[in-house]
C-alpha cells in the first residue's frame, strides 16, 4: 500500500462482470485512485494481535431447527419475473463452459 | 524417464435433508422445473440464508465416519464468481475454516482374483466443508435454460490429500467412500441423480522424487468409471507431453464422455479471483463436544471394519463377508438373524448365496421387490431355517425347497414344514429296509465302496432319498448303510 | 394544533381513539399533501392510492368493531424504495430493477400490518442506499423542503424530505452509514438507527450487510420509540437479528428517565471540516444539557478519522457481493445487446447500474482481489475492532455520546456530485456509529441563519436505546424546533 495505489480497472471491471466505457474508465480509475489514497492512513495503524470484525454481535449457532419443508414459490412467479423464458425455466443466451 | 501419477480428489456429496441449505424450500430429485424454490433460492432482493442445523450435524457426522477432527468452531464464507446457476452470483461455502479438518479413508485394493483379498491402504483427507448446490443448466440448440430446483441443496465436499497414484486406487477411494456415506446415512450417493460428482486433479513426477508437478483439474466426472476413464486419459496425456520434452499447463479440464477425452476449459491465468469474505448474513458454528460424542454414537460400524470382524470372530470366508460388507442392509439382516439363532457360517450362506440369487431372480422376473429391505423373507425366516437344519428336522437338501417357498410366500419354514410334510424321516425300521433293497440292487457299488471308494455310498443313498421323498435322515441313512454292508 | 398531515403518531392515535378523525380521513390527508407538494419536493417514486385507502378502510373497519391492534392502527407510514412490500415495485430507485415487484413482504412490514400500520407509498433514494444526497437516484431528484435547490441529504432522502414536507406521518428508511440520521438532520427531522441486529433485514435490499440497520423518520422522539417498539425483535429469517437486551420499554421510558446524564462529547468530531454554525448550535445544545444538570465529559476515540475509510472498504467489499445477484438472469434488467452469457451480465450491469453504484462495486471488488484483500479488506476489519473498542471504553464513563449528526447543514443540489470523496466525508459523524453497531438517533436542534435544519445526534451503547430516546427526548421537549414547518 506504500505504493501510489492503482487499479487495473480492466480486470477489476472484468471480476465485477461491469462493462464500462471508456470514458467511465479513465473517470473511476482517477476518482479510485484518490480514494484509495485517502485509506493510505490504514496502513500506519498498528492491527497486530487485533482481532478482524466481521459482525457487531459475537453470537453463534444460528440456524433453523428440524427439516420441515416450508412454502415453495410458484414457478409462475418466478417465470414472470424472468426476461427470458420457456416451459417454466429461465433462458438465458447459450453458456459456454 | 518414468513418470508416476500424484492424484487428489474432490467430491461433492448432496446430504439428504428435505430442506435446502439456507432456507426452509423442500428439495427432491425429479420435480418439475423451478418448483422447489423460494425467495431465497432465487437470490430474490431482501432475502437471506439461515442455516440448516441437520445438514451440519450430517456433514459433521460424515466427518466422523471418514475419521475427521470436528472443527471446535467454522463459519461461513462467500465464494465470488458470476455463473447463470447461481442465483446470488456467490456461493455460499466454508473457506478457511471448515467443518471438518483431516480424516482419512480405508480403501481395498482389487485382488488376484475375485476371490481374494486385495491389500488394504489408507488414503488420506484434507478437509470437508459444507455448501450449496447451484442450480442446472440445461445447453439447448440455441440458448441455455435453468432450473433452480437444486439451487442450495446442501452440498459436502470431500476433499482428499495428493494420495492416490492411479486410477485404481481412486475408484477403490470412490467404492469405499460411498459404501461409508450410505452406511453412515448421509447420502444415498446414486451418481446419475447428481447425489455423488468428482472432481480429479491429476499430475505426473519423476519415480522416486517428492515434489509435486504441475496438476491439471478434470471436471465433470459424473460415474465411476468416467473418473477412471480421465484419470487414465490425463496419465497418458501429461506422459506424453512429457515425454516429448513439453510443459504441463495448469488448467481446468472437462472430461467428455462422447469422444472419450479431455479438453481445456481455462488455464490457470483465467482462473477465477473468487475474493472469498466471511459471510455477514450468517453466525459461525460452534460444535458442541458432547453433542459429537452423541453423532460419532449414533453411526454404524465402518464397513471394512465389520468385515474384518466377520472374518476374524465370526470366521467367515472373504467370498461372503465381500458380500455382506460393503451393504449395510445386507450385514445389518444378517446380525438381526444371528440374533434369532448364533449361526453365522450357514445364516450368511443363505444371505450371499440363496437370497442373493432369489432376489436377483425376482429382479430378472420383474418383480417389485428385489431389495432386501421390501423382500417377504425376515432375519428371522432364515434363521429359523437355519436352525431347523442344525437339529435335524429337515435335510439341507429339503432347506433349498423351503428357502424358495419361504421367499415366495413369507411363510415361517417351521410352518412350510409342517403343512408340507416335508419333517425329516427318522423311521430307522423304513429306512433300513430301503437300504437293504438299494445294497441287494448295486452289487457293484457296494464292491467298489468296499474296495476303499468311500463315495460309491452315495450311489446306494440316492434311490432311499427317492423313496422317502428326501426326507431320510441323511445321518441316520449313512450309519444304516455302512452297518449293512460291514455286517454282510 | 397543526393540520392533520404534520400530525405526530401520538396525537392521530388519540383523535382516532376518541373518534374525532378516521384513518381514511388521515390517510386522504396524507395523500391531498403529496398531490399539492410533490411536484417540487419528488419524495415519491410511487404511490399506490386505492391501496392505501383500502387499508385504512380496513383500520377503521377494526376500530368501529373494537378490535382495533393498538397506537399505530390507521397510521399511514411511507417505505422507502430499498424494503420488500408485497406485490408493490421495489426499484432502489435503480434502472436495473424498473419493472421488478416484490413477491413477499419484509419483516418490519408484516410487523407494522400487524400493528395495523397503514402501509403506502416508494420513497426516493439514492440508488442502492449508496449516497449521501438522493442525487443518485435513477429516477428523479429529491429537493430539501426547506430550500428546494438543496438536496436532502440521503441515502433515505425521500424518507426525510416526505417527513418535513408532511406527506406521511412516519417514514422508514435504512441507515448503513448515516442515511436515516443525516437526512433527518437536513430536514429537520427525527431519524434513528437501531443498535444492530435490533430489527430484521430481511426484506431490506442489502448493501452493505454487516452494517445495514432498518430505522423510522419521526415527527418527535416518542414516535420513534413507538415504531421502534413495533418493529424489535428476533426474526427467524435473520441470522443476525437477535432477542433485544435491556429495557425495550421505550415509550415509558421517556417519562421515567429524566436525567441527569453523564453525557460524552467526543473532541475528535469537532476539529476540521465542520460548519461554523453547525458547530456552535451543537456546542449550544451541549450547554443546555449542562444546564440540566448532566455532567458534560470531554471524551475521545483516537480512531475515528480512520472510521471513513474502513467504512468504504467493508462497506463496498459487502456490497460488490450483495449486489452481484443482479445479473439480468431471473429478474431485473437485462441489456437487449447480450449475445452470451458473459456479456448477459456485463453488459445488463453496465446498463442497469448508475455511476455511483458502479463506482462502489469497482472499490469493493478491487479491496477483495488477490493481492490486496489482507492490505484492504482484513485490515479495515481489524481497524473496525479498535473503532468498536474506543466507543466500549468511552461508555465506560458516560451514558449517551453527543454530536453533531452531520458536519454540514443541506448544500446545493449537484455541489458535491463530481468529488466522491468530498461527498463521503459527509458522513463523517454517522459511519462510526454503524461500524461499532451501535444506536443512534438524531434530533432538530435548531436552524443556520439562512433557515436549513440541523441535527443533534445521540449516540448509546449496543441496547441502550431507553437511554437514547430519554436524552433525546428531554432535549426535543425543551425547544420547539421539531415543531417547526417548512414554507412549501
Amino acid at each position: 500500500m506504500s505504493e501510489k495505489p492503482h487499479i487495473d480497472i480492466d480486470y477489476v471491471a472484468d471480476l465485477a462482470r461491469i462493462k464500462l466505457s471508456d470514458k467511465e474508465k479513465s473517470t473511476l480509475s482517477a476518482q479510485l485512485a484518490d480514494i484509495l489514497g485517502h485509506f493510505e492512513k490504514l496502513s500506519a495503524v498498528d492491527v497486530d494481535g487485533i482481532e478482524p470484525m466481521a459482525h457487531t454481535q459475537n453470537i453463534h449457532n444460528v440456524w433453523r431447527p428440524g427439516d420441515a419443508p416450508g412454502a415453495t414459490l410458484k414457478a409462475q412467479t418466478l417465470i414472470e419475473m424472468a426476461p427470458e423464458q420457456r416451459d417454466n425455466q429461465v433462458v438465458v443466451p447459450k453458456v459456454v463452459e | 524417464m518414468s513418470y508416476e501419477a500424484v492424484i487428489g480428489l474432490e467430491v461433492h456429496v448432496q446430504i439428504k435433508t428435505r430442506t435446502k441449505m439456507f432456507t426452509a424450500a423442500p428439495y427432491v430429485y425429479g420435480a418439475e422445473p423451478n418448483t422447489l424454490t423460494d425467495p431465497v433460492v432465487l437470490g430474490l432482493p431482501g432475502t437471506l440464508p439461515v442455516l440448516n442445523h441437520l445438514a451440519i450435524e450430517k456433514c459433521a457426522q460424515l466427518g466422523l465416519m471418514l475419521q475427521c477432527a470436528i472443527a471446535e468452531q467454522c463459519k461461513w464464507d462467500r465464494k465470488n464468481y458470476f455463473y447463470p446457476d447461481s442465483p446470488k452470483n456467490y456461493q455460499l461455502t466454508q473457506n478457511d475454516q471448515p467443518l471438518c479438518i483431516g480424516g482419512k479413508v480405508e480403501i481395498e485394493l482389487p485382488g488376484p482374483s475375485r476371490n481374494i483379498e486385495g491389500e488394504h491402504r489408507w488414503v488420506q483427507l484434507n478437509r470437508i466443508h459444507l455448501e450449496e448446490d447451484p442450480g442446472k443448466l440445461t445447453h439447448e440448440a440455441f440458448d441455455t435454460v435453468i432450473d433452480f430446483n437444486r439451487a442450495g441443496v446442501p452440498l459436502a465436499e470431500i476433499v482428499t490429500e495428493p494420495d492416490m497414484q492411479n486410477s485404481t486406487e481412486a475408484v477403490a477411494f470412490l467404492n469405499a467412500l460411498r459404501n461409508l456415506i450410505i452406511y453412515a446415512g448421509i447420502s444415498d450417493c446414486d451418481m446419475e441423480k447428481g447425489q455423488m460428482r468428482c472432481d480429479a486433479n491429476v499430475s505426473l513426477r519423476p519415480v522416486g522424487t517428492n515434489s509435486l508437478g504441475t496438476r491439471t483439474e478434470m471436471k465433470n466426472l459424473n460415474s465411476i468409471s468416467n473418473v477412471k476413464a480421465a484419470i487414465e486419459y490425463e496419465i497418458a496425456r501429461q506422459t506424453q507431453i512429457l515425454d516429448e520434452g513439453g510443459v504441463i499447463v495448469q488448467e481446468t479440464r472437462r472430461w467428455d464422455v462422447d469422444s472419450s477425452s479431455s479438453s481445456s476449459l481455462r488455464s490457470k491465468e483465467e482462473a477465477h479471483d473468487y475474493r472469498y469474505f466471511p459471510d455477514p448474513d450468517l453466525m459461525p458454528v460452534q460444535m458442541d463436544p458432547k453433542r459429537i460424542e452423541q453423532l460419532d454414537a449414533q453411526l454404524p460400524e465402518r464397513p471394512l471394519d465389520k468385515q474384518r470382524r466377520y472374518q476374524g470372530d465370526l470366521d467367515l470366508p472373504y467370498t461372503i463377508t465381500s458380500v455382506l460388507c460393503p451393504n449395510l442392509q445386507l450385514s445389518e439382516f444378517f446380525e438381526a438373524a444371528l440374533e434369532v439363532y448364533a449361526a453365522p457360517k450357514a445364516i450368511a450362506n443363505y444371505i450371499a448365496n440363496d437370497l442373493l440369487r432369489e432376489l436377483a431372480d425376482a429382479s430378472a422376473r420383474g418383480a417389485s421387490s428385489h431389495c432386501v429391505s421390501d423382500c417377504k423373507l425376515t432375519p428371522a425366516h432364515i434363521a429359523t431355517l437355519a436352525k431347523i437344519i442344525d437339529t435335524g428336522v429337515i435335510s439341507k437338501q429339503i432347506g433349498k425347497e423351503v428357502f424358495t417357498e419361504m421367499f415366495n410366500t413369507g411363510i415361517m419354514p417351521d410352518v412350510i414344514v409342517k403343512t408340507k410334510g416335508l419333517k425329516q424321516s427318522n423311521d430307522s425300521e423304513e429306512i433300513e429296509s430301503l437300504c437293504r433293497e438299494a445294497i441287494a440292487g448295486n452289487e457293484k457299488a457296494v464292491s467298489e465302496y468296499r474296495a476303499g471308494n468311500l463315495k460309491a455310498l452315495n450311489a446306494l443313498k440316492g434311490p432311499v432319498m427317492k423313496a422317502t421323498k428326501g426326507k431320510a435322515n441323511p445321518a441316520m441313512l449313512d450309519d444304516l448303510l455302512k452297518q449293512l454292508i460291514d455286517k454282510a | 394544533m397543526p393540520p392533520l398531515h404534520y400530525n405526530t403518531i401520538a396525537q392521530i392515535a388519540h383523535s382516532l381513539k376518541v373518534g374525532e378523525t378516521t384513518s381514511v380521513e388521515v390517510t386522504q390527508a396524507v395523500l391531498d399533501r403529496i398531490k399539492a407538494v410533490d411536484d417540487q419536493v419528488q419524495a415519491f417514486l410511487s404511490l399506490d392510492a386505492v391501496d392505501a385507502i383500502a387499508q385504512a378502510q380496513a383500520s377503521d373497519e377494526r376500530r368501529a368493531q373494537g378490535s382495533t391492534f393498538g397506537p399505530l392502527d390507521g397510521i399511514p407510514i411511507a417505505i422507502k424504495d430499498t424494503l420488500a412490500v408485497k406485490d408493490q415495485p421495489l426499484r432502489c430507485a435503480s434502472k436495473m430493477l424498473e419493472s421488478y415487484t416484490s413477491p413477499f413482504d419484509a419483516t418490519c412490514i408484516r410487523q407494522l400490518r400487524d400493528a395495523g400500520a397503514v402501509i403506502f407509498g416508494r420513497l426516493n433514494m439514492d440508488e442502492f442506499a449508496m449516497g449521501s444526497s438522493t442525487e443518485n437516484s435513477a429516477y428523479q431528484t429529491t429537493s430539501n423542503p426547506w430550500d428546494l435547490g438543496s438536496i436532502p441529504g440521503g441515502s433515505s432522502g425521500g424518507s426525510a424530505a416526505a417527513m418535513a414536507a408532511g406527506e406521511a406521518i412516519a417514514t422508514l428508511g435504512t441507515d448503513t452509514g448515516g442515511s436515516i440520521r443525516q437526512p433527518a438532520a437536513l430536514c429537520g427531522v427525527v431519524g434513528m438507527k437501531p443498535t444492530y441486529g435490533l430489527i430484521s433485514r430481511y426484506g431490506l435490499v442489502a448493501f452493505a450487510s454487516s452494517l445495514d440497520q432498518v430505522g423510522p423518520f419521526t415527527r418527535c422522539v416518542e414516535d420513534a420509540a413507538l415504531l421502534m417498539e413495533a418493529m424489535l425483535g428476533k426474526d427467524v429469517l435473520d441470522s443476525t437479528s437477535i432477542r433485544p437486551q435491556g429495557d425495550t420499554h421505550y415509550v415509558q421510558a421517556l417519562q421515567k428517565k429524566k436525567g441527569p446524564w453523564k453525557l460524552g462529547v467526543p473532541r475528535e468530531f469537532f476539529g476540521k471540516g465542520i460548519d461554523p454554525e453547525v458547530k456552535a448550535n451543537i456546542e449550544k445544545a451541549i450547554e443546555w444539557y449542562r444546564s440540566q444538570g448532566c455532567a458534560i465529559i470531554d471524551i475521545s476515540l483516537p480512531h475515528s478519522d480512520l472510521a471513513v475509510p474502513v467504512y468504504y472498504i467493508v462497506a463496498t467489499a459487502e456490497a460488490s457481493s450483495n449486489l452481484a445477484r443482479f445479473d439480468g438472469v431471473r429478474y431485473g434488467h437485462r441489456s437487449a445487446a447480450a449475445d452470451d452469457a458473459v456479456s448477459l451480465f456485463t453488459k445488463s450491469r453496465g446498463e442497469g447500474f448508475g455511476e455511483e453504484v458502479k463506482r462502489r462495486i469497482i472499490l469493493g471488488t478491487y479491496v477483495l482481489s488477490s493481492g490486496y484483500y489482507d492490505a484492504y479488506y482484513l485490515r479495515a476489519q481489524k481497524v473496525r475492532t479498535l473503532i468498536r473498542n474506543d466507543f466500549e471504553n468511552a461508555f465506560e464513563q458516560v451514558d449517551a455520546i453527543l454530536t453533531p449528526t452531520s458536519p454540514t447543514p443541506a448544500f446545493k443540489r449537484g455541489e458535491r456530485s463530481d468529488d466522491p470523496l468530498s461527498m463521503y466525508l459527509s458522513d463523517i459523524y454517522t459511519i462510526s456509529v454503524n461500524l461499532a453497531g451501535l444506536p443512534a438517533i438524531s434530533v432538530p436542534s435548531g436552524f443556520t441563519k439562512a433557515g436549513l435544519p440541523i441535527g443533534l445526534q445521540v449516540i448509546a451503547p449496543a441496547f441502550g436505546e431507553a437511554d437514547m430516546f430519554a436524552v433525546a427526548h428531554a432535549f426535543e421537549q425543551a425547544h420547539d424546533y421539531y415543531q417547526q414547518t417548512p414554507k412549501l
